[in-house]
């Protein structure tokens, strides 16, 4: 009848992934919970014998500089991706995204690690940090790993995370002179409110030209959607309203909208993307000087 | 029993099991072990260590293992920030918690803010600003923003935004909210007292009514010591869940409730075929089951099947579960268009026609004939759910021969009535004892919870708690009518109105409630608050298989007042006619008639309404820079006569930005009118301490009429406001208020306490002048104390000399409102009408169909501001729960079953989406409400969606005909424009 059995709570990386394997199952990780315990609550999600509680592993709570790199543990809280000086300085488009995510109470309890182990194919803080190109750090039984963001889904809520592995972290490169993002979204606020879209771009410049670009929208498809096409087409373009234009047409033919119900037909995410497209672009190039 | 050992006795094993594994495996030296076998936790300075019990959520070990009640839950899904609580120093949702997770961890509650009973100045400026209404969201609030000064000591007004955007109040005094904070963040600073608010007194006040004066239940709601009917716990108190129907439109075949019968701790399962008494209850009409039996037809989803008592809320809720019920499905009627066309199922053994409600004033053909024009258009509005935060809860309690049942109820008595009737017994042996109501605004007025809490502790002989959960509350009780209204309207051309015609198709859902009253207020205002020569109205009252409609603040006004001031705002476009002036040349004035036939006779303070806002938007838009800065308009400040107030603007440097202002106005009736007895007990007494009680089962939701009631009684005795105590909502102890409803209970029970006080004074006087023998004109209250013949008796020595005297120095007091005649006779049919004008400004996103409401300007005639702060509340709370309806909330139905069955569903305004509000208050005073006043609760609201629709068109050419607001839609029809333009 209750919601869990058994709650465990490892303080090492080591004893979650060996509680995972080995603990009465059906044993799933959790961290700020916040989602989880809404669809435990509702029924949403099938009852559970162990929860393994991530958020006492110190490692996972980690942010720092590492080997040229910047290191997000998977159990770090959004206030504090939010309030880091690293990653205002690195990482505009997942503060801006992070900084979205409900209030300031579920700011301080979800996680980032939460957000892309969810799966869902447009979590505002999964696109702020797929644009970046970020790589994510995967332990399991046999070992640890290291894996492109993107190919952690499989479909909507669907994680290419086995039922053993955690997600420990996630490696981000640091930002250079005239490399920056933005991240935008739109929400319905009628009825069922809930983000309708969202988009995270970074970009790197020279003078007045994109030298690369880096775009993620959700949702588009089942699994967060990196806009390969666009990116093609802005790398060592002029910044202008045409590039800018032929962008957008881009993005609209390699972009695939659905219909919900009750949230926002795919007509509306077509005008809206072209429109998040050009404020993401244009905010990440002013940033970039 | 059984199965908790046998359970303990698993989790023993595999404690030793896990313990060897991981000792094994990673060789680690002793007792850290990841499964904690106890609790420990620093809640509010004191140190707890418990056992952990598996599954349990932080707010239910705060709430029910150490009984710190305070911490509130509202949704139980992490949306609304009610549970927040400070853990090593940061908020967070208790809901949504594992208590596990609190191990080692240092807790702070709402309890333990104040310290050694020292208000923190958070909680002194809450009350002193007003900004505990309701108050169950308090707790939240407070904790939410105590965390946020903990960083940030100084707060701006876009902190205070971006720390509570999630912290939900339904009262929604979130100007107050956003300035008590800030008062209290200078305070903490300075280290001076809190700042006074910066709210005008009645432009008439008397020594206490008309003044600021806090809530008599503020201190109590600032501290989490404020009792709710779900705080309380009484001994062997069982738990009860309700199994629902779960469709819309069926015959019950078969129930088997044996599994539940079975299920571990349940005490007793009851159908329609245990009641001991009428299986039917209901407001006016008696069409509502207690349950559905076998045989009998189920009109809702929401319909009970079933009840179970359980000696825990799990093992009662996974009973209902196990019930299996065999339904016979029909055709479902899903509007109520639908369900008055020919060949539909019908619902209700009389039909499916709740009503048809009809006005007639001359004949508008003849209006049509003469006008120079005619438009007429249709409308649609969705339901609307209260979204009170406190979720329904009820407590029954068997003792003796009675019982007795704890709830927050709208109508006390008539909880009784029906309560009774169920259990077949004579009503005086049911006592409602009315508990603290976390807001109504109308979803409080029926039975929820109380007849099934009842039937169960009466067959168990336990008390028997109904605590309904967020989803349970949105599905069952009754919303606000979804409507379609048709509107033709005749002018001539300089703007006379002469003829409206207007039908309305309302849909009251499965059961009557209050639908008939309100659709009758919605077809009597159908034609706004103006003076027309010919009016007819037709409404169809109908039955559905949606969720029943009742009464929901604006009863009914709010969707026929949104029709109507469209249709003005295109006529004074049609015409081009000043829309602002086409509305002052028809308002009702004194000696004007209604469309009902009722003659103002006085208090119709529309016009002053109307001017106050022009002026007011004078100011704003003539010191508004934007306006002027890509126009050749010359304008001196403040004097800008011939500035177009409605022009819309781009903003600078971000042109897809379209800001302008909206109009509208409306009217509202005051009481029940058409002809009830409108009728209101108040007692007073004098207790030997020198002090007074004020009692009357009307009822407290968050409104403030506990502290019209003390502050009348204090005017009338002359003694401090403190110095009364007030009692409500309880139907042994104190008489009956009648139901609050209809913006009635300041004018009733705001008479009755007067008149109440008034005669007790008189019974003093009588009884010190006999006593001193002296003339009665000798003898004078003054603050606090009595003078007499140069003595100065204090309130203690004129009890003596009341019971010296064998004088009882209570009196009761019955108040009966002005007669009133029913629809149909002409004459007055209300006692009185509050009216309200307000001008919104939006700004919408051409980009993306968004639209943000900036800054609204709110004049309401309320006779005599009685209470300035309680009055400042309605009328924010009316705006943003106006803006709510105008931009965010739509009860969804989809063939009777309920979409927006979640708070994360249904969306109410939090304060990101609050404007700037400007109250105004018009004080034109009707002569026989106390000191003048009349009602306020609903009107605040009315204006506000049409305000925005109408501003909406404004800016960017895009009329609006249903609610909410659609984005997509908007966005749509601007390109259609554009096209058009470009064509």
């Amino acid at each position: 009848m209750s919601l869990w059995k058994e709650y465990l709570q490892p303080q090492t990386v080591q004893e979650a992934v060996e509680a995972l394997a080995s603990a009465p199952p059906p044993a799933i990780p959790i961290a700020g919970g916040t989602d989880l315990m809404i669809d435990l609550q509702q029924g949403h999600h099938a009852p559970v014998h162990t929860l393994v509680d991530l958020t006492g592993i110190a490692e996972m709570r980690a942010l720092e500089i590492r080997a040229g790199q910047l290191f997000i543990g998977a159990g770090v809280p959004h206030n504090r991706i939010v309030e880091s000086a690293l990653v205002q300085e690195h990482a505009q488009s997942l503060v801006e995204s992070c900084g979205l995510i409900g209030g300031p109470q579920v700011r301080n309890s979800a996680t980032l690690g939460g957000n892309v182990a969810h799966a869902l194919p447009a979590a505002d803080g999964m696109i702020g940090l797929l644009a970046l190109e970020a790589e994510a750090q995967v332990a399991s039984p046999s070992g640890r790993r290291l894996q492109p963001l993107h190919e952690l889904f499989l479909g909507p809520g669907k994680t290419a995370l086995k039922a053993d592995e955690v997600l420990v972290g996630f490696y981000l490169p640091l930002i250079k002179a005239h490399q920056a993002s933005a991240f935008c979204r739109v929400m319905r606020a009628q009825g069922i409110a809930l983000p309708i879209l969202n988009l995270a771009a970074w970009l790197e410049r020279d003078g007045e030209t994109i030298r690369a670009a880096q775009i993620a929208v959700g949702p588009s498809g089942p699994v967060p959607f990196r806009a390969r096409q666009t990116e093609a087409f802005l790398a060592g373009k002029v910044f202008s309203a045409e590039t800018i234009a032929g962008a957008q047409e881009t993005l609209l033919a390699e972009a695939k909208f659905r219909t919900s119900a009750a949230r926002a037909t795919a007509e509306y995410r077509r005008e809206l993307v072209v429109v998040l497209l050009k404020n993401a672009l244009s905010t990440a190039w002013e940033r970039a000087k | 029993m059984k199965s908790k050992g046998l359970f303990k006795r698993q989790k023993v094993l595999l404690k030793i099991v896990l313990r060897l594994r991981t000792a094994l495996r990673s060789g680690r030296k002793n007792g850290e072990n990841m499964k904690k076998t106890q609790l420990s936790l620093t809640v509010n300075g004191q140190n707890y260590t418990l056992d952990p019990i598996p599954g349990e959520i932080l707010s239910d070990l705060l709430r029910k293992r150490l009984h710190l009640t305070g911490t509130k839950i509202a949704c139980g899904e992490a949306e609304c920030g009610a549970c927040t609580v400070i853990m090593d120093g940061e908020p967070v949702l208790s809901c949504s918690t594992p208590a596990e997770r609190a191990h080692g961890k240092t807790i702070t509650t709402i309890e333990g803010l104040a310290k050694q009973d020292q208000l923190h100045p958070l909680q002194t400026a809450f009350i002193k600003h007003g900004a505990v209404q309701c108050g169950f969201c308090i707790p939240g609030q407070i904790m939410t923003s105590y965390a946020l000064l903990q960083k940030k000591p100084r707060p701006t007004s876009d902190d205070i935004r971006h720390a509570l955007k999630d912290t939900l109040c339904r009262c929604a005094g979130y100007p107050t909210i956003e300035n008590a904070i800030l008062a209290a963040a200078e305070s903490l600073e300075t280290g001076q007292a809190v700042a006074e608010p910066q709210i005008p007194a009645s432009a008439t006040q008397a020594a206490t009514v008309g003044t600021l004066k806090v809530r008599p239940d503020a201190v109590e709601k600032v501290t989490g010591s404020a009792i709710f009917t779900d705080d309380l716990i009484f001994e062997n108190m069982l738990f009860a869940a309700v199994k629902r129907a779960g469709v819309p439109h069926a015959f019950v075949k078969k129930i088997n409730v044996e599994k539940a019968r079975q299920a571990a701790g349940v005490v007793r399962v009851m159908t329609a075929a245990d009641i001991p008494g009428e299986n039917i209850h209901g407001l006016v009409t008696l069409d509502w089951p207690v349950m559905v039996g076998v045989g009998e037809r189920v009109r809702y989803v929401g319909d009970a099947i079933a009840i179970v008592a359980a000696e825990t809320q799990e093992a009662a809720k996974a009973a209902a579960a196990l019930i299996e019920v065999e339904f016979e499905l029909q055709p479902v009627i899903s509007d109520a268009v639908q369900a008055r066309q020919e060949g539909q199922p019908q619902i209700h053994e009389k039909g499916n026609l709740l009503k048809h409600i009809k006005v007639r004033k001359g004949d508008p053909e003849i209006g049509f004939a003469q006008a120079d024009v005619v438009l007429e258009h249709t409308f649609h509005t969705p339901a609307h759910d209260h979204l009170f935060m406190e979720p329904e809860c009820s407590i029954a309690v068997p003792e003796g021969e009675r019982m007795l049942v704890y709830v927050g109820s709208q109508i006390p008595y008539q909880d009784r009535t029906q309560v009774a009737a169920a259990l077949g017994w004579d009503e005086n042996r049911v006592r409602i004892v009315g508990q603290l109501m976390g807001g109504g605004f109308g979803g409080k007025e029926d039975i929820a919870g109380q007849i099934h809490a009842a039937l169960l502790a009466n067959a168990t002989g336990r008390p028997v708690k109904l605590l309904f959960d967020r989803q349970e509350s949105l599905l069952v009780h009754p919303k606000r009518h979804a409507t379609q209204i048709k509107v033709k309207l005749g002018a001539k051309r300089d703007g006379t109105l002469l003829a409206a015609k207007t039908e309305l198709y309302g849909d009251t859902g499965a059961y009557a409630s209050l639908g008939e009253k309100v659709l009758t207020r919605a077809t009597t205002h159908s034609a706004g608050p103006y003076k027309i020569p010919h009016v007819h109205a037709d409404c169809y009252a109908m039955y559905t298989n949606n969720p029943p409609a009742g009464a929901f603040r604006g009863f009914g006004v709010l969707q026929s007042a949104f029709a109507f001031e469209t249709m003005i705002d295109k006529l004074a476009e049609m015409l081009e006619i000043d829309r602002i002036e086409l509305r002052r040349k028809n308002a009702l004035r004194v000696g004007d008639e209604t469309s009902t036939g009722q003659i103002m006779r006085e208090s119709a303070g529309l016009v002053e309404c109307i001017d106050k806002v022009e002026a007011e938007m004078k100011r704003l838009v003539g010191s508004d820079k934007l306006l002027f800065e890509n126009s050749n308009v010359e304008y001196s400040n403040n004097e800008s006569p011939n500035i177009d107030l409605f022009k819309a603007r781009p903003v600078p440097g971000a042109e897809h930005l379209i800001r302008a202002w909206g109009f509208a106005s409306a009217f509202k009736n005051t009481g029940l009118g058409g002809g009830a007895d409108d009728t209101s007990g108040a007692e007073v007494e004098l207790y030997e301490d020198g002090s007074f009680q004020v009692r009357s089962a009307a009822a407290e939701l968050g409104q403030g009429l506990v502290t019209v009631m003390r502050m009348v009684v204090a005017e009338e005795l002359s003694v401090a406001a403190e110095q009364v105590a007030v009692l409500v909502m309880d139907t042994d102890l104190t008489p009956n208020g009648g139901p609050t409803t209809a913006s009635r209970q300041t004018y009733v029970t705001g008479n009755a306490s007067r008149l109440a006080a008034k005669t007790l004074r008189e019974a003093i006087t009588a009884t010190l002048a006999e006593r001193y023998d002296q003339p009665p004109e000798k003898i004078h209250f003054n603050e606090g104390s009595v003078r007499v013949n140069g003595h100065s008796l204090t309130m203690q020595e004129v009890y003596k000399e009341m019971k010296a005297a064998g004088k009882n120095p209570r009196v009761l007091y019955e108040y009966h409102a002005p007669e009133t005649k029913p629809l149909g006779q002409g004459g007055d049919m209300h006692i009185a009408f509050s009216f309200a004008t307000q001008a919104a400004e939006v700004e919408v996103n051409t980009d993306t169909g968004e639209v943000r409401v900036l800054r609204v300007i709110s004049a309401n005639d309320v006779g005599r501001a009685i209470n300035p702060l309680g009055l400042r509340g309605q009328v924010e709370g009316g705006v943003v729960m106006g803006v709510g309806q105008a931009l965010l909330e739509n009860f969804i139905t989809k063939d009777g079953m309920v979409v927006t069955d979640h708070m994360s569903r249904y969306r109410i305004p939090s304060i990101v989406h609050t404007p700037e509000i400007t109250p105004i208050i018009v004080e034109d005073p009707t002569k026989d409400g106390p000191y003048g006043a009349k009602g306020v609760g609903e009107i605040v609201l009315i204006p506000t969606p049409p305000a925005i629709t109408n501003a909406i068109y404004n800016a960017v050419g895009v009329r609006f005909d249903s609610l909410p607001v659609d984005q997509e839609q908007l966005l749509w029809a601007m390109e259609e424009n554009k096209r058009e333009l470009l064509s």
